[in-house]
């Protein structure tokens, strides 16, 4: 039995399908990745398992528990956390009160305040930025940003972890340590979910691959047969009618 | 050194201007008081209009509503009720009304909100006009006159209450929530901050201690209708006192309401006929050159002569 489990999920925005009958089933302590061209509706799969959306038809279930349709800080408190596309942070905490934050809202929020700062800077150090917990998150760089964004989440004790493009935008070397970190995070008992285009991290950290397609689910299975399923290849690279053009 | 200027920031500063002003009635003619009692309402519809608007960035217009709701509750419940207990109520009535303006509002962000405000405001005026007219079969209601020192120690009372909770907010994990869904609503939300509840509650708080303040200045006002009771300057004066302040720091507001009623009293009794225009002009020029307000250029004049020594 899953911990994360998708049933036939549907989200219309008017007419239009973003995600059709999608299914899904996520063992713990699985990497699964999310891959798909452009609009495929991955962002907005993340939408709705995190709570910002709410969905159409269909059901999601944590732990066999019926999420779909909670509020955003619910489903946090149930133990799933999400970091964002376009990073959202709040420019002007500082990067300790982020993680604090975190810590006493989140799924462990009876948390004392004192206990409550060890573990945010536990979770600061995990990601390397206990050296800069009093500046600004505004003051930081891009790739720090993105990892703030993943020790907030972090500190909400999640159980489940969706990742949206952490890696988008990143140098091979900051693609490399961010990809050492996933896998520490899982070896610490949290299941990963994660959208990227970055294709060699996703080759490299994932157990198993979904793959979205004009809100459709394509394809799911092993890196290596994604990497060889005709259809996968067809929606990435067009089909060879159309090359031979 | 950095500790002195703390010490003499969070304590002994505090202490000496509430000794001064617990004591102002006992050597200074009575007219004083009067105008204090003037300043220390806007110190208190101020520092309230920050406490929820300052971290949440959600601009209230609806100010003077609130303040209005205490005032009505004083007159209506007046001749009933000893004035400790119509002070609470007008209190308790405003928080009650933030709870439901809350409610209704619950969806509304940026312009929508402070123009919901605004028009909550217009609503309310207008529907005690009616009630006053067709049901109270009146235009205006007398009050019980209290005495001018009472009103100024209760007044000193609210604003103390007031800064007091926020200052209390600031420094516990309420007020880094609160300051967290001004910077990014929907990564608080998604961190386990329930925005609504929060919203909800720290607005109609807010509201609360504009409520007190109007039950105690209709007293002084000795007679209301609905034009004066919420009347729509004051849903802007509270605002225009906290930016020319500065909103980051809990004595922002508290400098700024006081300065810029010092300011308008002056210019009021000194030219009496350019008075608003002053005032327009003063403040245009304060906003174009203090964009973070009277504790922003503090902040910079005092940084000041540290830059200049790190270049050399």
């Amino acid at each position: 039995m899953g911990i994360l489990e998708g049933d036939k999920v549907t989200r219309f925005f008017g007419g239009l399908a973003a995600v059709f009958d999608v299914d899904f089933d996520i063992d713990e302590g699985e990497i699964v990745g999310l891959i798909g061209p452009n609009g495929a509706g991955k962002t907005t799969l993340f939408n709705l398992i995190s709570g910002s959306l709410g969905t159409t038809q269909g059901e999601i279930r944590y732990k066999d528990q019926r999420i779909s349709n909670l509020k955003p800080h619910q489903i946090c408190r149930l133990g799933i956390a999400r970091t964002f596309q376009s990073v959202k942070l709040f420019p002007n905490i500082s990067v300790f009160d982020h993680v604090f934050l975190g810590a006493i809202c989140g799924a462990g929020y009876r948390i004392r305040a004192t206990d409550a700062q060890k573990k945010a800077m536990r979770f600061l150090d995990l990601v390397g930025l206990s050296a800069r917990k009093s500046e600004l998150a505004k003051s930081l760089p891009i790739a720090e940003q993105k990892r703030l964004e993943v020790a907030r989440a972090l500190s909400t004790e999640p159980q489940v972890l969706l990742l949206d493009e952490v890696m988008a935008g990143l140098t091979a070397t900051e693609v490399n340590s961010f990809t050492s970190l996933i896998h520490q995070i899982r070896d610490d008992g949290t299941t990963i979910l994660l959208v990227e285009h970055v294709m060699q991290a996703i080759m490299a950290i994932c157990d198993r691959i979904i793959v979205l397609h004009h809100g459709v689910k394509i394809a799911e299975g092993l890196p290596q047969e994604i990497a060889a399923d005709p259809k996968v290849i067809e929606v990435y690279l067009g089909t060879d009618a159309y090359a031979q053009h | 050194m950095d500790h002195t200027r703390a010490f003499l920031k969070t304590s002994v500063f505090p202490s000496l201007l509430v000794l001064v002003l617990a004591t102002l009635p006992f050597y200074t003619p009575p007219y004083t008081t009067v105008a204090v009692t003037s300043i220390l309402m806007y110190v208190v519809l101020t520092v309230s209009w920050a406490m929820f608007c300052g971290p949440t960035r959600y601009m209230s217009l609806a100010t003077a509503t609130f303040f209005g709701v205490g005032m009505y509750t004083s007159a209506v419940l007046g001749e009933r009720l000893p004035f400790p207990l119509v002070v609470a109520c007008g209190g308790l009535f405003s928080f009650c009304i933030g709870l439901l303006t809350g409610f209704i509002c619950l969806r509304l962000r940026g312009f929508y909100f402070a123009i919901f405000t605004f028009g909550l405001n217009e609503l309310v005026r207008n529907f005690a006009l009616w009630w006053e007219a067709h049901v109270a079969h009146t235009v205006g209601r007398w009050l019980v006159l209290v005495d001018s020192l009472t009103i100024y120690y209760y007044m000193l009372a609210i604003v103390l209450l007031t800064v007091f909770v926020t200052f209390l907010i600031g420094r516990s994990r309420y007020g880094l929530i609160l300051y967290s869904i001004g910077e990014e609503e929907e990564a608080a939300a998604h961190i386990g901050i329930n925005v609504t509840r929060y919203r909800i509650f720290f607005f109609a708080l807010s509201c609360l201690f504009m409520g007190l303040a109007g039950a105690v200045m209709a007293t002084k006002w000795a007679y209301i209708d609905p034009r004066i009771a919420f009347n729509s300057i004051l849903n802007f004066t509270p605002v225009l006192m906290a930016l020319f302040g500065g909103v980051g720091k809990i004595y922002g507001p508290i400098l700024g309401a006081g300065v810029l009623t010092l300011i308008s009293e002056l210019l009021l009794s000194r030219f009496p006929y350019y008075y608003m225009l002053l005032y327009g002009i003063i403040f245009i020029v304060i906003i174009s050159f203090l964009p973070e307000g009277l504790v922003g250029f503090m902040k910079k004049w005092r940084k000041a002569p540290a830059v200049a020594e790190s270049i050399r």
